[in-house]
């Protein structure tokens, strides 16, 4: 018992426990099984198969990190490790005995038994407490029926079902396949498999963890390397195939996968890099800082300018399916610049975002449509559209502003949902089916035409949305340096004081509603020409959380972080299918431990993080 | 409303004046045309009502939870639609089960409130984890904070319960005792109407009973009235938020088996999205905090979701106005967040609780 009193144990339990719920939870989901689907090098190792390793060793990282402060000796720190390593295992290890023919009995004992011995150490603990025997008995009772009822049911449930996988589809023997590594008909086998890996790995994390700094950041920018480039197979043969000779590329892939032999070079050549980059990555930096500033900027122009090239080249050099990918990123950065307006400098949180793209959409649809609905058959074109899509948007931005202007805070984020929420059961409804088209939605809409040719490409919409991300990026930064700029952070900060100040706080905040409006509906038309149809069923509220998201994750009130979230965010689910159908679960997470962890996001905004670091010191100060 | 308006014009007034007219306008033309042309009679308004009141009374129960979280804590728990649909979706199996014995349809009463507390204990727990895990860090951080934690968890859960029971619709199975109709007087009102109705009502009582008569619902006001006072005088506040996250989750989730055996269509992961925003809205709508408030905004939800689209929408001569139901209930919450934000039975919150 004294064992577990110590810190270091308590350490080592709870991140083994945590890396444990981690496995058996993306099991019991079927992200283990889905991911298993990629290959990450070929034959070697899957992306279900690293998640189960990289748990573990995570943990064990962590664990050796946390025991080291604690001043735990290297055996020590090692046996931490095996123990993580073993505590992650666990709970799927039940998981599979209950899954089990044989071993079902232990679910049925462990249903029968769990109420009373969880009533039982809460007996105990409140008797240790000194409580007086009505209240223990009185509790003691009510936990075994309280929870009796819920472990009964679900006895029953199993009873019916017969198995797991009647009532937790994901509990399949994928799953099993996965954890137990091949070896669904040898139970006990698979188990020792899957125990002996989780302890390894716990093991190789502390491990890892107590080489010296240099060798083990060039084995961690190693293995990071080559398992990026082995989870993006596919993406980096489409690079790569626009650029390099069929039989090359045959040696390197096979299918999406990466080869074993190119990984491991891979792997050579990054940790020889990555050794390089921490020996010398240091000095480095420190003689760029003590370049002349002339020199500096010139070095600086230099990147900006190759980074420039680069993005004016993109399409041709990741070809057709890639710049897809990059236009749909591209949509969602423009519509995160624009969100970013309301909720990162002026603090309005807005939830019904989707409702400008809709509106974007929805006109660019019905003015340049050659199909039944467009009846102005060709009237217009989409560059004459763009500017009517843009002035529509800013007008429901600023007609669903005025009504809100007087809220705040949540009532303010309900509100905009709610309109989010009427615009979508509006644009399906009977009512609006003879302009809009109703579930059919509107089709055949005509790509834009430049100069005569047809941009019917994503390499050639990847422009578009590229000029039309820099002209909004170039907008947020003037605003972000302008007067109204500052009168939003005002308003973000207290609105009271800003009216005090003397900031008329209705017109700004209509302005930002409206300005953040203009590109939704931009990008909404951008989706329009590009999807060529346009349907209700893509404008949900999901649209709403995919930008907040981009925007808490990237960095609130940090352009780049947008940036980077949108990239993140949107690009990954449409390189790896097998996250797609994860992406909310992730999101909603994502979200969650952001606020708890790092509510300024990756790349914060400098004041903004300023800002949360004052803001907490004041909450200490004032808290109520 | 009037408190703002100072004696310099503000066109803001102004507008929302003008939009005020424009409803009031607009539903008395509706509701003017659809009387005189008698197009639906009295014996349809009553099912109307009925079906409202009990749609309603569900409402109501979600609405709860939000309320005393409300009161406690001054957040909004953007995730408890999804409290509501934990227990709601675990249940459809334990109902199956019931079914397949033949139990729900020997003993339904019994059956029913196992279901009912199983949904309940599951609600509670994914609603008390939600606080620990989610929330309980964030206590004191500034109020977009926990709000876009809410967002965050409740996108979570919905996606956790897909992966858990798979994405496809599950039916309750029909329980015979509540099929049926009553007739009074020419009048017949179905059965599981009435169920849904009566058993949400002794809820609702029960929970006012144990706010107002015992222990831990005087710990539960003390809380809310002033938390370091609280403190000061003995109570474990940590514990009492805990308690108002898990009677909140078990309301929920017993409303979900009330709406399983009352909505034939069907319960999957996300259909705690929308009832959770209408429960707000009727939690928002009887004024948030207050307990017989959030119980009375439920009912009257119902009541104009069910009776609004026959009444002003198809007197306008809009056509497919059922389909405009949702619109109808998110106006509702725009327009009292507009007219009256602090609800029919809410004192006037302070402006930085709004």
């Amino acid at each position: 018992m004294n064992l577990l009193r110590s810190e270091n144990a308590r350490t080592v339990l709870a991140l083994g426990l945590l890396s444990g719920a981690f496995i058996l939870f993306t099991g019991a989901v079927g992200m283990i099984a889905a991911f298993h689907e990629r290959e990450i090098v070929n034959d070697v190792i899957s992306l279900g198969q690293l998640l189960l390793l990289l748990a573990p060793s995570a943990a064990g990282f962590i664990a050796a990190d946390r025991l080291v402060k604690g001043g735990a000796a290297p055996r020590e720190i090692i046996s931490g490790g095996l123990v993580v390593g073993l505590l992650t295992a666990l709970p799927t290890v039940i998981l599979l005995l209950f899954n089990s023919e044989e071993y079902r009995f232990l679910l049925d004992l462990t249903l029968k038994l769990v109420p009373f011995v969880v009533a039982t150490y809460y007996a105990w603990k409140l008797h240790g407490a000194g409580s007086d025997q009505r209240l223990i008995i009185g509790s003691w009772l009510a936990l075994v029926v309280l929870i009796g009822i819920v472990t009964f049911s679900f006895a029953l449930i199993f009873e019916i079902k017969g198995d797991l996988r009647g009532v937790l589809p994901n509990i399949s023997r994928d799953w099993v396949d996965v954890v137990t590594f091949d070896q669904r008909k040898e139970l006990m086998t698979g188990i020792s498999t899957l125990l002996l890996v989780s302890l390894g790995a716990g093991a190789a994390g502390s491990i890892l963890f107590m080489l010296p700094p240099i060798p083990r950041k060039a084995l961690l920018y190693g293995l990071g390397i080559t398992l990026l480039v082995g989870a993006f197979g596919e993406t980096v043969r489409l690079i790569l195939q626009e650029n390099v000779d069929r039989d090359t590329l045959k040696q390197i892939f096979r299918r999406d996968t990466l080869r074993q032999d190119p990984a491991l070079m891979l792997f050579v050549v990054s940790t020889a890099a990555g050794f390089l980059w921490a020996m010398f990555g240091q000095q480095a930096r420190l003689g760029f800082s003590n370049l002349e500033p002339s020199r500096r900027r010139a070095v600086n122009g230099l990147g900006m300018l190759i980074f420039a090239a680069l993005l004016l080249m993109l399409p041709w050099l990741i070809g057709r399916t890639l710049s897809d990918v990059a236009v749909t990123i591209g949509i969602f950065v423009l519509m995160g610049l624009g969100l970013n307006i309301a909720i990162g400098l002026a603090g309005l949180l807005d939830l019904g975002y989707v409702t400008n793209y809709a509106v974007g959409a929805y006109i660019l649809a019905v003015l340049t449509s050659i199909g039944p609905l467009g009846r102005l058959d060709g009237v217009f074109t989409f560059w004459m559209v763009i500017p009517v899509a843009l002035l529509a948007a800013m007008c429901a931005g600023f007609i669903f502003a005025v009504p809100v202007l007087r809220m705040r805070g949540d009532y303010l984020a309900i509100a905009t949902l709610g309109f989010g929420e009427i615009i979508g059961k509006l644009a399906i409804s009977d009512w609006l089916k003879p302009l809009i088209g109703g579930a059919q939605g509107v089709q055949a809409i005509p790509k834009p035409i430049f100069l005569g040719t047809e941009l019917k490409n994503p390499e050639q919409l990847y422009y578009i949305v590229l000029f039309a991300s820099l002209v909004t990026l170039f907008v947020s930064i003037r605003l972000n340096n302008s007067r109204t700029g500052r009168q939003w952070m005002a308003i973000r900060e207290d609105e009271d004081v800003a009216t005090a100040m003397g900031i008329d706080t209705a017109r700004a905040k209509l302005l930002a509603f409206t300005l953040s409006a203009a590109t939704g509906g931009v990008a909404g038309a951008i989706f329009a020409a590009k999807v060529g149809t346009v349907f209700p069923n893509s404008f949900t509220v999901f649209i709403s959380i995919n930008v907040l998201s981009l925007i808490i994750v990237g960095g609130i009130a940090s352009n780049p972080g947008i940036v980077i979230g949108a990239v993140v965010l949107i690009g990954l689910p449409e390189l790896l299918r097998e996250f797609s159908d994860f992406r909310f679960l992730m999101y909603g997470a994502l979200l969650v431990i952001m606020m708890i962890k790092r509510p300024q996001g990756f790349i914060p905004s400098q004041l903004v993080s300023h800002e949360i670091r004052a803001g907490v010191k004041a909450k200490i100060a004032t808290a109520d | 409303m009037f408190k703002w308006r100072t004696d310099e014009f503000s066109w803001v007034d102004f507008t929302i004046d003008v939009l005020r007219v424009v409803i009031v306008l607009g539903v008395v033309i509706g509701a003017w045309n659809t009387l005189s042309s008698g197009r639906i009679s009295f014996a349809q308004w009553v099912n109307l009502f009925a079906a409202g009141l009990s749609q309603g009374s569900i409402y109501a129960l979600i609405a709860l939870g939000y309320t005393l979280v409300y009161g406690i804590l001054l957040m909004i728990n953007f995730a408890h639609g999804e409290v509501f649909m934990a227990g709601a979706f675990s249940t459809v199996f334990l109902a199956e089960a019931l079914n397949r014995t033949g139990f729900l349809n020997a003993q339904p009463l019994l059956a029913i409130l196992l279901m009912i507390a199983f949904a309940g204990l599951v609600s509670m727990s994914v609603a008390i984890l939600l606080e620990r895990i989610a929330y309980r860090p964030l206590r004191g951080s500034p109020r977009l904070v926990p709000l876009i934690t809410a967002i965050g968890a409740s996108f979570f859960l919905q996606y956790t319960f897909r992966g858990l029971y798979g994405s496809g619709f599950k039916a309750y199975p029909g329980v015979n005792a509540l099929q049926g109709v009553i007739k009074i007087g020419g009048i017949s009102i179905p059965v599981v109407q009435v169920f849904v109705f009566c058993a949400a009502l002794f809820l609702m009582l029960c929970l006012y009973w144990l706010v107002e008569r015992t222990r831990i619902g005087k710990a539960m006001r003390a809380v809310s009235e002033n938390k370091e006072v609280a403190r000061l005088m003995g109570i474990d506040i940590d514990w009492v938020i805990m308690f108002t996250f898990g009677i909140g989750g078990f309301l929920a989730g017993s409303a979900g088996v009330i709406n399983g055996l009352f909505r034939p269509q069907g319960v999957n992961f996300y259909m705690g999205f929308i009832p959770g925003i209408k429960a707000f809205t009727a939690a928002v709508l009887g004024g948030i905090g207050n307990i017989p408030g959030a119980m009375l905004g439920g009912l009257f939800l119902g009541l104009i979701e069910a009776i609004g689209p026959n009444l002003v929408l198809a007197g306008l001569g809009i056509p497919g106005a059922n389909q405009l139901k949702d619109v109808i209930a998110f106006t509702m919450l725009v327009l009292v967040l507009i007219f009256r934000p602090q609800g029919i039975l809410g004192e006037r919150l302070s402006e930085t609780k709004a």
